[in-house]
């Protein structure tokens, strides 16, 4: 179905080539996992699928990219249109209409496509991706999950026979991927797409690939079968680690053939009944906070503590009121209810004096960048923080970034751009440090750079608050875990004993090897022996 | 081939909406008695209230009806504190603070008179009310709505203004978000060294969005059936639009009725035929394409003789039996002296002019739960990616 034949791409002046005579093929109706770190041209390839790249882009490509018999060289991306539907990154970046009927009939309205077929099409599109009751909805209005089935769904309508989707789950909670993820297999299996799939959390989509393209960040691609792909990759989820931990050569692709396969070696980690951790001062004492949008409540009357010396993590669906909470706490919104840091209360205080308290980096971390260079962004923030010249620059260094101080914070990597803003913000030496939703577009290396960071954080005495929607990541950094729905504090308690009693948020060891409570794959090779 | 056609999504066609309100909006401009606008302003707010959709953009009267109290409540302060003051009744006396020579003939404070009051009220309530016209208009109907009806001709243009009544929203958000994130970096002194940075930031942000959209745009197919503009038909449209502008001027203004009526019509005709023939080259078809039906020709002939019938009072020569009937004088109360504003049969036609789509039209019912309604207001509100909950 596509066809790439020793594929070169680059832009003119970059040191080197962003693919490098790439060569493979995937086959009709598979389910193709696109995987590697960031940078390393997962979205490049995916766009030269429909070509976006190099039409749209810039750029040079060398060799042939066919689809379906197509060359990529001679058709434009909108004459590809009924061939392949391309989802972006952000799906609301995309919308051109108003509503989701209109949103999912716009494609065909640019085919030409007959009024009458396109009424019918447009019902059975709503069907297949079981959002017919909100076909009459405002797009902004929809929740992440629901808004990414109408990006699909509008790309589908025109009747595509491939479908090309970048990173469709990383900002949605585990229940609104599931029901993303579920809605992209029906695809594959009722209706016989072909779809390549970008994603950086592989342990929610793994299982159901069929092949496996692996850009190891040279230019290469390496196509196979996932578990053979796996077992060689620098790409590690948790079960592909769990592989290398047990020394087994095929990495199981599912929780249920790790489970059946750690049941007939007759493993089983036992670990030690979880003694009560001696608990720091509390560094932040919160009671009654409470955050109104009207008349909507987004945080109802919480009571949290945070002590010194310890990592909390903070899960919650999409909306629950996990940043609302975070903001509130940080003192940048207004609420209800006491917040106290050392007898301060953020809120009263001015923002330059609000952040030597509490500090917070927001989802959109990048939104704190703003200087031409990072050079500069240091510089200011030791101003600010009133600090000797040269302390961010060396937490920076610290963060493990090490780029020349000319370069613009806007060319930078997520993962460095959030190192950056975690430095400009540790400058302040804040005692409570709150993270909102770090992980977004982190790879697992970056993923695993930011935990190691936060526990040393934690270990020089800082109280640290983690909210996001990887219980993997939330597995391997907190002794603490706090559940938010509907803007309630419903469970505070051990990570370990909350993640492995949850269904929805339970880690994938966990599952393994229930009802043993192991989180992480280290926790396996820890209490295996 | 029949289309199906589609009722239930509307109680009118968005131009009849539009067109109802901008013709409301002409007779408001033709008035200054305060009876006759507040009970037009009144009218208007019942039918929106009675015929709007629960989608979002038919939230925005609110927005309007504030803005149209600034508008008066502005309007009387400059007058109270500089207004020139005409007629004798004396309401109050500000002190008044003594100018120097060379800035004679302004006046800071002094006395304010009820006739120079009154008149300012009743200009800023014609002001007002227009105001909530264009309110109701919108909140009717969403422009964008509105702009899916537009000759295929003019296709890419509205695309064009659609993708531009995107921008606007987006980068008040973007601005938002990067104002609280400069909070976060504890530089909050704002002002205009704030601007740049902020600005910087919004713009690039802005200028990203833009890209994904066009890319998302492009990958759908927009504009792959565009063949190669058809022969003649611009320079047949060019020239009628131009006869069509010339006759229209003419017939206003000079006495050559019948010539400048027959190029106008020519003019019009023409540039229909263009607008169809250019329409041709692009194969796009429309969804559920809206209808026009006779309800909307009703619903928008009566705006359009509400305007009529203030236009035509508003002309200086009219004959006996027409001044008779329309009574010009009341749309145009006296405030020096003070008198009492009167209603006359023409001004209560305007009333129920402004009224008839509630007998003309059928309230759309919600499909929306109430839970889905209040979430835009706090998307905006709320940190950028925390969603909507389902």
């Amino acid at each position: 179905m596509i066809t790439f034949e020793q594929v070169s791409f680059g832009y003119p002046d970059a040191v080197r080539p962003v693919l490098d005579r790439a060569s493979f093929e995937v086959a009709e109706g598979d389910l193709c996992l696109v995987i590697g770190p960031t940078g390393s041209g997962k979205s490049t390839l995916l766009g030269a699928i429909n070509g976006l790249v190099p039409h749209f882009t810039g750029g040079t490509l060398a060799g042939r990219v066919l689809v379906d018999g197509r060359d990529t060289a001679h058709f434009r991306p909108r004459d590809l249109a009924e061939v392949v539907g391309y989802v972006g990154q952000d799906p609301v970046r995309g919308f051109v209409t108003d509503t989701v009927t209109e949103e999912v009939a716009y494609g065909m309205e640019q085919l030409g496509i007959d009024p009458v077929a396109m009424r019918k099409r447009v019902e059975e599109t709503l069907d297949l991706l079981g959002i017919a009751e909100l076909r009459n909805r405002a797009l902004i209005e929809l929740s992440g999950g629901q808004q990414q089935r109408v990006a699909i769904a509008a790309v589908l309508a025109a009747r595509p026979e491939v479908l090309v989707l970048d990173e469709p789950t990383s900002a949605l909670d585990p229940t609104a991927a599931a029901d993303v993820l579920a809605a992209i297999t029906t695809l594959v299996h009722e209706v016989g797409l072909t779809v390549v799939l970008a994603e950086h959390r592989l342990e929610r989509v793994m299982h159901a690939a069929d092949s496996m393209l692996w850009l190891p960040g040279d230019g290469q691609v390496v196509a196979g079968a996932p578990a053979e792909v796996l077992a060689r990759a620098n790409i590690t989820p948790p079960l592909a680690a769990l592989a290398r931990t047990l020394g087994w050569e095929r990495v199981p692709l599912s929780v249920r053939e790790a489970r059946r396969r750690a049941l007939a070696e007759g493993l089983l980690p036992s670990p030690p009944p979880l003694a009560p951790k001696p608990v720091g001062d509390p560094a932040l004492v919160a009671t009654g906070i409470e955050v109104r949008y009207g008349e909507l409540v987004a945080v109802n009357k919480v009571d949290l503590r945070l002590h010194r010396g310890s990592v909390t993590t903070l899960l919650g669906r999409n909306g629950s009121g996990k940043s609302s909470l975070l903001w509130a706490l940080q003192g940048a919104l207004s609420r209800a209810g006491e917040v106290s840091v050392d007898g301060l209360d953020p809120h009263t205080l001015s923002p330059a004096q609000a952040r030597r308290v509490v500090t917070l980096v927001p989802q959109t971390a990048a939104d704190l960048l703003y200087l031409p260079s990072v050079g500069a962004e240091c510089d200011l923030a030791d101003r600010d923080s009133a600090v000797p010249p040269g302390t961010t620059a060396a937490l920076l260094a610290r963060l493990g970034v090490l780029v020349e101080p000319e370069r613009d914070p806007r060319d930078l990597s997520e993962g460095q751009q959030l190192s950056l803003v975690l430095a400009i913000q540790l400058s302040a030496a804040p005692p409570v440090l709150l993270l909102d939703e770090p992980t977004r577009g982190l790879d697992y290396q970056a993923k695993a750079e930011l935990a190691a960071i936060i526990s040393s954080l934690a270990a020089d005495g800082m109280a640290v608050l983690v909210s996001t929607h990887d219980v993997e990541f939330a597995a391997t950094i907190g002794e603490r875990t706090l559940l938010m729905a509907d803007g309630e504090l419903i469970a505070d308690a051990d990570t370990a004993s909350l993640l492995t009693s949850s269904i929805a948020y339970a880690p994938q060891m966990a599952k393994v090897f229930a009802p043993a409570a192991v989180l992480t794959p280290a926790d396996v090779a820890r209490w295996l022996a | 081939m029949a289309v199906e056609r589609t009722n239930t999504l509307r109680s009118l066609h968005p131009l009849a909406w539009w067109g109802w309100a901008i013709g409301i909006g002409i007779a408001v401009s033709g008035t200054t008695n305060p009876l006759l606008l507040a009970l037009v302003a009144l009218a208007m707010v019942v039918v929106v209230l009675a015929r709007r959709s629960a989608a979002p953009w038919a939230r925005s009267v609110r927005a309007y009806l504030v803005l149209a109290a600034f508008v008066i409540a502005s309007r009387m302060f400059f007058q109270i504190l500089i207004g020139a003051q005409t007629g004798e009744i004396v309401l109050f006396a500000l002190p008044e603070l003594p100018l120097p020579a060379w800035a004679a003939g302004i006046r800071l404070g002094g006395p304010v008179t009820a006739e120079a009051l009154t008149a300012t009220v009743y200009d800023g309530l014609r002001l007002a009310v227009m105001l909530l016209c264009i309110g109701a208009a919108n909140s009717l109907a969403s422009p964008r709505q509105a702009l899916r009806s537009v000759p295929a001709a003019l296709y890419e243009a509205s695309v064009a203004v659609v993708v531009a009544l995107n921008v606007a929203p987006q980068l008040i958000e973007s601005g938002q978000r990067v104002r609280r994130a400069r909070r976060l970096r504890g530089d909050a002194n704002g002002g205009l060294r704030a601007l740049g940075p902020i600005a910087l930031s919004v713009l690039a942000d802005a200028i990203d969005r833009s890209m994904s959209l066009a890319a998302g745009m492009e990958a759908r197919g927009f504009a792959r059936t565009s063949g190669p503009p058809a022969n003649g038909a611009l320079a047949v449209m060019l020239a009628s639009a131009m006869a069509a502008t010339l006759g229209g001027f003419l017939l206003l203004s000079t006495d050559l009725g019948l010539a400048a009526g027959a190029l106008l019509v020519l003019g019009l005709i023409g540039t229909g035929w263009g607008l169809r023939r250019a329409g041709r080259r692009l194969a796009v078809t429309r969804y559920r394409p809206l209808a026009w039906t006779g309800r909307d020709t009703l619903v928008l002939s009566t705006g359009l003789l509400a305007a009529a019938l203030v236009l035509i009072g508003a002309q200086d020569a009219l004959s006996p039996g027409l001044a008779a009937l329309l009574q010009p004088e009341v749309f145009f109360p006296s405030t020096d002296p003070l008198v009492w504003p009167q209603l006359s049969l023409a001004a209560l036609l305007v009333v129920a002019a402004v009224l008839a789509p509630l007998p003309l039209t059928r309230p759309i019912r919600s499909r929306v739960p109430d839970a889905a309604r209040t979430d835009v207001r706090i998307r905006s509100l709320r940190p950028q990616a925390e969603v909507a909950r389902p």
